[in-house]
């Protein structure tokens, strides 16, 4: 028979349907190990101060943070674009990649979809906490009231409301609904008790009927076509709360497409950081292949060209559109007192992912992860230079002024990543990181057998 | 017992009703998802929303207030009563009215029936209110640190005076008494005891000015200045708009002669000679550094230059070149010129009246028979005091709002000279550093709690009346010499009875009764006899030739000197305990809270200083500002701070350098001729709300030259044209039927006082932040004045600009806002429901003005939340509070505010109009910022009323909108600048 030399087998080591269970299935049973442990602790931990700094927000004040009469948003709504966009991988894997049937992408899908959700809810906090009125932030929400107000349907903030609202609960839907079948497999596994009452509950009274099979595939497919525009209008949508703004370096027609592949690639930068641990710490190198790499690499590359060619973009009209405030801006992001930052974000952006033209690297674990942590940290920049020097120095001079974060601002980052890793240290212990069924789907058993056979 | 039916399944048995199909699928056999129904949901939904409103609407502390049980006539609850009366701080004197809402004076404003202000008011004036409900006062008479009853009091003092040793003097040291009636009352005091004598102590000095006058007229007084009938000042080292003699009067007369309207295309030219850069100096057409060692130089070869082209036979000397084309534009103009310099120094001041006279100024710009009764002190008096005291003549001496310790230590010897009167008596009605070294201490009543009345010229009488009740257990000094001196009555029959025997008379009375008479005087709060002369006075020529000779060459030595100077919110400090003056930025160097010492860019590039390095002057420690345009060997600090018995807020904030002053000449000089300055390697942030001072090229303050302007009226205003003719838009822009407010400052007016700064503070509530917020950038006043340098740094031109809320008709703010909290009132007045406010922050963002002002703590107390106030001024004290507009929402913390173009003004004048069935009348609403302008730059009104003075500025050829390119439609305009001077010729 003949076998494509091109097409690596998407899952390595030989696996059996049932061996592919018990691979994924060993992280939830037994006693976690203390890498577990430790690991939810300072997830914990993190979380905690993140608490304590929101308190003390909301209790004193936002004069708490480093903004001031001329920079009014900062660090918090750096984070919450910056774990928006971290949220896109997910739903791209699973939405868009199930809809050009990229089959590599069972691998990865549960856990980057996980990812999204929990980044997502890290995004939220941002935007309510940033309110200098916290208590009053359902004033947001159009619920008819005997006071007559209506929300303004023009400001992007409440369209951002939506935007994420909605992809959240698609995002979770359409997790959950992937999870239905791994969940009865694990109840099946389980002795009788209350983890296995939990589970059939949690399985919805799966039974991996054809009938099941077949409403749980039409389902995927009807998420996956409502989940792929989302994952563009998301972003689309966060990048109008500074494309309709008119202040110079916000007010850009090109934000929707290059927020859009700029969180592309940071969600697929995190993923990667992400899975290249996990598939050491709890065994699953065989399911998370070089070829998984190589193939996220690839998007990696091309998401960070196009951001690339949006920074150039940027430049360019800057300086065609004669306007000085505009022209100003982006010499201010160069060469102003915020240089490091803007140069961080191109090295970080823009250089180091050209690096994964080289095969080599682009299918090695090790430089993946560096180069992964890289666009993190650029990503992470490119808000911070959007938002911060943009606005210190608009219109008129005589109000600039500088910025640079409290401990609270930045305890409350530290905190979204303690919320981020505890739901994740839970969810790898609760949940298959890997969509077992889904993955059972690429394994060749047959044709493997059938070709050893003929050797 | 007879059964109801509802609907036909509740009358129909259990079975035969219709059921709920059951699902054919059972999910799974633990989810009952049936329960579940649709209704159920909304329920839940609703109550959690319900309970989610509940919890952030919950209830705050209801405070219970009491009516009055016998209500008094004139108080009408919420509607405010207006008070005419005197602000008189022992410097400036302005008459004014008080607002009173319901029983608290919650605002000043200028009296507009007197001529010389014209109804405004400088920066200290608006925030001396505050200084009302200062918590710092001193509340109830002391002796020797315990409580004692005024009757205790009295019956001492009784005694003391009875008993008294004739050869002691008893001195009474007050500041300038410009009260006819205490001046009265002190010479009846005096005759009572002749053993009394009165003595006068100016906290800042201007007695050189005095003696010059003295020898020139032959009488020691302070003539009147008139800026407005001058076509050309020249300044010497002197800030007659901010601090120098009356700076709310020459302001108004400045702006006045500069002005440029329709009927007005002539233009006063100032030019200005200083060592640092003045807020005078800021404005002025030209602007040459000079050293303070070096005026005398400057002066003498003007005064040769002047004498020379006066046909005088004087030596030929080459002066600097700018004086010799002074010189030649002065003489064009003689006798519609002035010369005046403020350095208190006899020779300097005998030279300014020399070369005005030869100018032939006196009786035009310069009045001597009309004098102002200010600055009655004489340097060399209290020096002769100090003597007597030194020397134990003194029994006893009373401090008077006097604070001679603070304000001329000289060298200790003040102190120790105090030391030796055995009797100290300290009246004052703030606290002072005097007053810590007497054993009496009897405080004294704010003025806007007392009597009295005010002369200011001969023959213009105001009245101070009080316009609440005493808050503490004060009484006014007058009272107590009426106690002392066992006179029946109180003060305020005393004023009347001086009124009625002294001051009334035919021509005065226009026929009325004295009690109508008084009832008017009252009500006008200010009253004029025109038949009142002073003394007529003729000048004789001053001997100038020492002068002349000493001057003869610039200083040589390379010396660094010191300049010590007067801020225009802080002054000679003391009103310094005010949180409104401390937070309001200097209007040069825009820092807030402190002194600092100031340097000229080249020596601070010399040593490698920049801001904020703390460098050791003769011993002061104190930061460094680099300042623009200050004269290269010169440093400067501000006197009025280093308050170290001030209050709360004064107390220690920058260094007090009134010990830098010493007796020169005889009189206080304000300049030391060397300094000992190190760094120290130290650094201290000052609390600057500018940090950036080019405009970058931007065209956001219009300039043009009075040639060019006259040429082409739309000069350096060019850009309007050009947006004008793009002026287009998708979208249908707000129609406005009935109003539409609008706004127009004319820079060319705007001296950068920055009273209207405080003016909005009192009228709008506008938190103070604190030296620490405003580091940080989080000050919060609605009104700025934007401050930029352009050109060389070490003489740069200066353009101010005064930003607040643009009231864009295409508001970038309102279409951000997800909750609507900031919307377009049909009257096109971009407004802010705070309570809507939830504080995302975004307007402000996508301000392009930055106007807007997030309260970043709890600044006020009105935040729900308990024990999280950040107050360091002592704001949310239930005393300051009572300064509180109670007409305007106290915003909470995490609530955007700015200017609301004073939309509480607006509504009571169209309420008080409709309420009289008459249309609003054009001028009648007056903002804040604009009622209490100098310059009167400020106009508003209703832009549809095509006969308003706001539509006939915005035909102006000098209007333009802030930034209008990006088409936000501003309903504030501005009209540009225009400096008096050539374009291609300059003096240096």
């Amino acid at each position: 028979m003949y076998v494509s030399p091109v097409r690596e087998p998407l899952i390595s080591g030989e696996k059996s349907y049932s061996k592919v269970t018990e691979d994924i299935y060993a992280p939830m049973t037994g006693k976690p190990g203390k890498l577990w442990f430790g690991g939810l602790t300072l997830a914990l931990i993190a979380l905690g101060f993140g608490l304590f700094s929101i308190f003390i927000t909301v209790w004193d004040g936002i004069g708490t943070w480093g903004l001031d009469r001329t920079i009014g948003w900062g660090w918090g709504i750096t984070n919450f674009v910056w774990w928006v966009g971290i949220g896109h991988a997910g739903t791209f894997i699973s939405a868009i990649l199930l809809l050009f049937r990229q089959k590599w992408r069972t691998s990865i899908n549960r856990s980057a979809e996980a990812m999204t959700i929990f980044a997502v809810m890290c995004a939220g906090l941002f935007p309510l906490i940033h309110m200098g009125r916290l208590p009053l932030g359902f004033f947001i929400f159009p619920y008819p009231n005997t006071r007559d107000v209506w929300v303004n349907f023009n400001s992007p903030l409440l369209w951002d409301v939506f935007a994420i609202s909605t992809y959240l609960t698609v995002s979770v839907l359409f997790w959950y609904m992937g999870l239905i079948p791994d969940i009865g497999t694990i109840r099946d596994r389980l002795v009788p008790g209350i983890k296995k009452k939990v589970y059939s509950f949690l399985s919805f009274g799966w039974t991996g009927s054809a009938r099941h099979w077949a409403r749980h595939e039409s389902m995927s497919l009807i998420l996956a076509g409502l989940a792929a525009p989302l994952v563009l209008s998301v972003h689309t949508i966060v990048s109008f709360d500074f494309a309709t703004s008119v202040i110079p370096g916000w007010h850009t027609t090109i934000f929707p497409p290059y927020f859009v592949s700029g969180a592309v690639f940071s969600g697929f930068a995190m993923v990667l950081t992400l899975m290249i641990i996990t598939r050491k710490a709890i065994n699953l190198e065989d399911y998370i292949t070089k070829a998984h790499l190589e193939s996220m690499n690839k998007i990696i590359i091309a998401t960070g060209s196009i951001v690339g060619i949006a920074y150039i973009t940027e430049l360019f009209i800057a300086w065609y559109s004669g306007v000085v405030y505009e022209q100003y801006a982006f010499v201010n992001r160069a060469f102003g007192p915020y240089w490091w930052a803007y140069w961080i974000m191109m090295t970080c952006n823009v250089i180091t992912p050209q690096l994964f033209w080289f095969k080599k690297i682009r299918r090695s674990f090790a430089a993946t992860f560096v180069i992964s942590i890289f666009v993190n940290i650029g990503m992470w920049f490119e808000r911070f230079v959007i938002i911060v020097t943009s606005l210190h120095r608009d219109f008129l001079p005589s109000s600039w002024s500088m910025y640079s974060p409290t401990w609270v601002e930045v305890g409350i980052y530290i905190g979204t990543f303690g919320l981020f890793f505890t739901l994740f240290f839970l969810f790898i212990r609760f949940f298959p990181v890997i969509a077992i069924a889904e993955v059972k789907s690429v394994l060749k058993t047959s044709t493997e057998k059938f070709i050893k056979k003929g050797k | 017992m007879k059964e109801y039916w509802r609907s036909l399944e509740d009358l129909l048995p259990a079975e035969e009703a219709p059921q709920e199909k059951k699902s054919s699928v059972v999910l799974s056999e633990g989810a009952d998802s049936s329960s579940n129904s649709r209704r159920d949901f909304l329920k839940y939904f609703g109550f959690s929303i319900a309970s989610a409103a509940v919890l952030a609407g919950c209830e705050r502390p209801v405070k219970k207030a009491i009516p009055y049980l016998i209500q008094p006539e004139e108080v009408k609850p919420g509607t405010a009563n207006y008070y005419a009366s005197t602000f008189y701080d022992g410097a400036e004197m302005v008459p004014i009215l008080v607002k009173v809402r319901d029983g608290r004076p919650i605002k000043i404003e200028g009296n507009d029936l007197c001529q010389m202000t014209g109804g405004s008011a400088s920066a200290r004036v608006q925030a001396s209110l505050l200084n009302l409900y200062d918590e710092s006062r001193p509340a109830q008479p002391t002796l020797d640190g315990n409580p004692i009853r005024w009757e205790d009091v009295d019956a001492k003092l009784l005694e003391t005076l009875s008993t008294w040793d004739a050869e002691k003097e008893f001195v009474i040291l007050t500041p300038s008494i410009i009260s006819p009636s205490t001046k009265q009352l002190i010479h009846d005091f005096k005759t009572k005891y002749p053993f009394v004598v009165h003595e006068t102590f100016d906290a800042y000095s201007y007695s050189a000015l005095k003696e010059a006058c003295h020898k020139g007229f032959g009488s020691a007084v302070i003539p009147s200045f008139r800026f407005d009938k001058a076509k050309m000042v020249v300044g010497f080292n002197v800030d007659f708009l901010g601090t120098w003699l009356q700076p709310t009067a020459f302001g108004r007369q400045y702006a006045s002669a500069r002005k440029l309207t329709e009927g007005q295309r002539e233009m006063m030219r100032h030019v200005q000679f200083e060592p640092i850069m003045s807020l005078t100096g800021s404005n002025a057409d030209e602007r040459i550094p000079m050293s303070a060692s070096d005026e005398g130089y400057y002066l003498s070869s003007l005064y040769m230059a002047v004498a020379q082209r006066s046909g005088m036979m004087v030596a030929a000397v080459k002066g600097p070149d700018a004086i010799d084309k002074v010189a030649d534009e002065l003489v064009a103009l003689r006798g519609q010129s002035l010369v005046v310099s403020g350095t208190n120094d006899v020779s300097i001041q005998s030279l300014v009246l020399e070369i005005n006279h030869l100018l032939q100024n006196f009786g035009k710009t310069i009045n001597v028979d009309k004098p102002i009764n200010l600055y009655q002190g004489c340097d060399k008096k209290f020096d002769a005091l100090l003597s007597r005291m030194e020397s134990s003549a003194v029994g006893a001496v009373m401090f008077w709002e006097t604070n001679p310790l603070y304000h001329a230590p000289l060298n200790g010897r003040t102190k120790e000279a105090i030391k030796k009167v055995p009797l100290r008596i300290g009246v004052q009605s703030q606290q002072t550093e005097t007053a810590l070294v007497c054993s009496y201490q009897l405080p004294a009543p704010h003025f806007l709690e007392k009597w009295d009345d005010m002369e200011l010229v001969d023959g213009v009488y105001t009245i101070t009346q009080p316009a609440i009740r005493p808050l503490f257990k004060t009484r006014a000094p007058q009272e107590n010499l009426m106690a002392w001196a066992g006179f029946e009555g109180s003060y305020y029959d005393y004023i009347k009875l001086y009124w009625k025997d002294q001051i009334y008379n035919a021509d005065i009375a226009k026929g009325k009764q004295f009690e109508t008479f008084w009832k008017i005087s009252l009500r006008d709060g200010i009253v004029v006899d025109k038949n009142k002369k002073g003394a007529s006075l003729t000048y004789s020529n001053i001997n100038i030739s020492s002068s002349t000779n000493n001057y003869n060459s610039p200083n040589s030595s390379n010396d660094l000197e010191l300049v010590l100077y007067q801020t225009v919110p802080v002054g000679d400090g003391t009103l310094a305990n005010n949180p409104w003056l401390q937070e309001l930025p200097e209007p040069v160097s825009r820092v807030c809270w402190d002194n600092y010492v100031s340097v000229s860019p080249a020596f601070a590039a010399l040593r490698g200083w920049s801001q904020g390095d703390v460098v050791d002057v003769n011993g002061l420690e104190m930061p460094v500002l680099v300042q623009p345009g200050q004269a290269r060997n010169t440093l400067a600090i501000a006197v009025g701070y280093g308050r170290s018995n001030a209050g709360r807020v004064a107390s220690d904030l920058g260094k007090n350098v009134y010990p830098f002053v010493e007796l020169k000449n005889g009189h206080r000089s304000y300049s030391l001729p060397k300094v000992e300055v190190v760094a120290t390697g130290g650094t201290y942030e000052l609390a600057a709300t500018q940090s950036h001072h080019s405009m970058e090229g931007r065209e956001l303050v219009r300039e043009t030259t009075i040639a060019e302007f006259l040429a082409n009226p739309a000069s350096g205003n060019e850009t309007h044209a050009k947006v004008e003719k793009l002026h287009t838009s998708l979208y249908h822009e707000h129609e406005y039927k009935g109003h539409h407010w609008g706004m127009s400052i004319d820079l060319n007016s705007c001296i950068g006082c920055n009273a209207c700064v405080v003016a909005c503070s009192a009228e709008n509530n506008v938190p103070v932040v604190g030296r620490n917020e405003v580091r940080r950038s989080h000050e919060m006043h609605w009104l700025r004045l934007d401050r930029y340098y352009a050109g060389d740094t070490d003489n740069p031109g200066v353009v101010r600009q005064p930003v607040m809320c643009q009231h864009c008709d295409n508001a970038p703010c309102e279409n951000v806002c997800p909750v609507a909290a900031t919307n377009h009132s049909s009257e096109g007045i971009n407004q802010m429901a705070y309570n809507r406010c939830i504080g995302t922050r975004y307007c402000n963002n996508n301000c392009p003005y930055k106007v807007r002002r997030f309260n970043w703590y709890d600044y006020t107390g009105a935040d729900t939340i308990p024990n999280n106030r950040v107050d360091p001024a002592g704001m949310t004290l239930d005393l300051k509070r009572m300064v509180l507009n109670p007409d305007v929402t106290v915003r909470a913390k995490g609530v955007i505010e700015k200017c609301s173009m004073c939309i509480q003004r607006i509504q009571d004048k169209k309420l008080t109009a409709k309420k009289d069935g008459r249309q609003l009348a054009d001028g009648e609403i007056k903002t804040a910022c604009q009622q209490t302008c100098p310059a009167d730059a400020i106009t508003f009104g209703d832009m549809n009323d095509p006969q308003s003075k706001i539509s006939k500025l915005l035909k102006d050829a000098r209007q333009y909108g802030l930034l209008e390119e990006l088409h936000t439609l501003p309903s504030v305009v501005y009209l540009s600048k225009v400096r008096n001077k050539d374009k291609n010729k300059t003096l240096s």
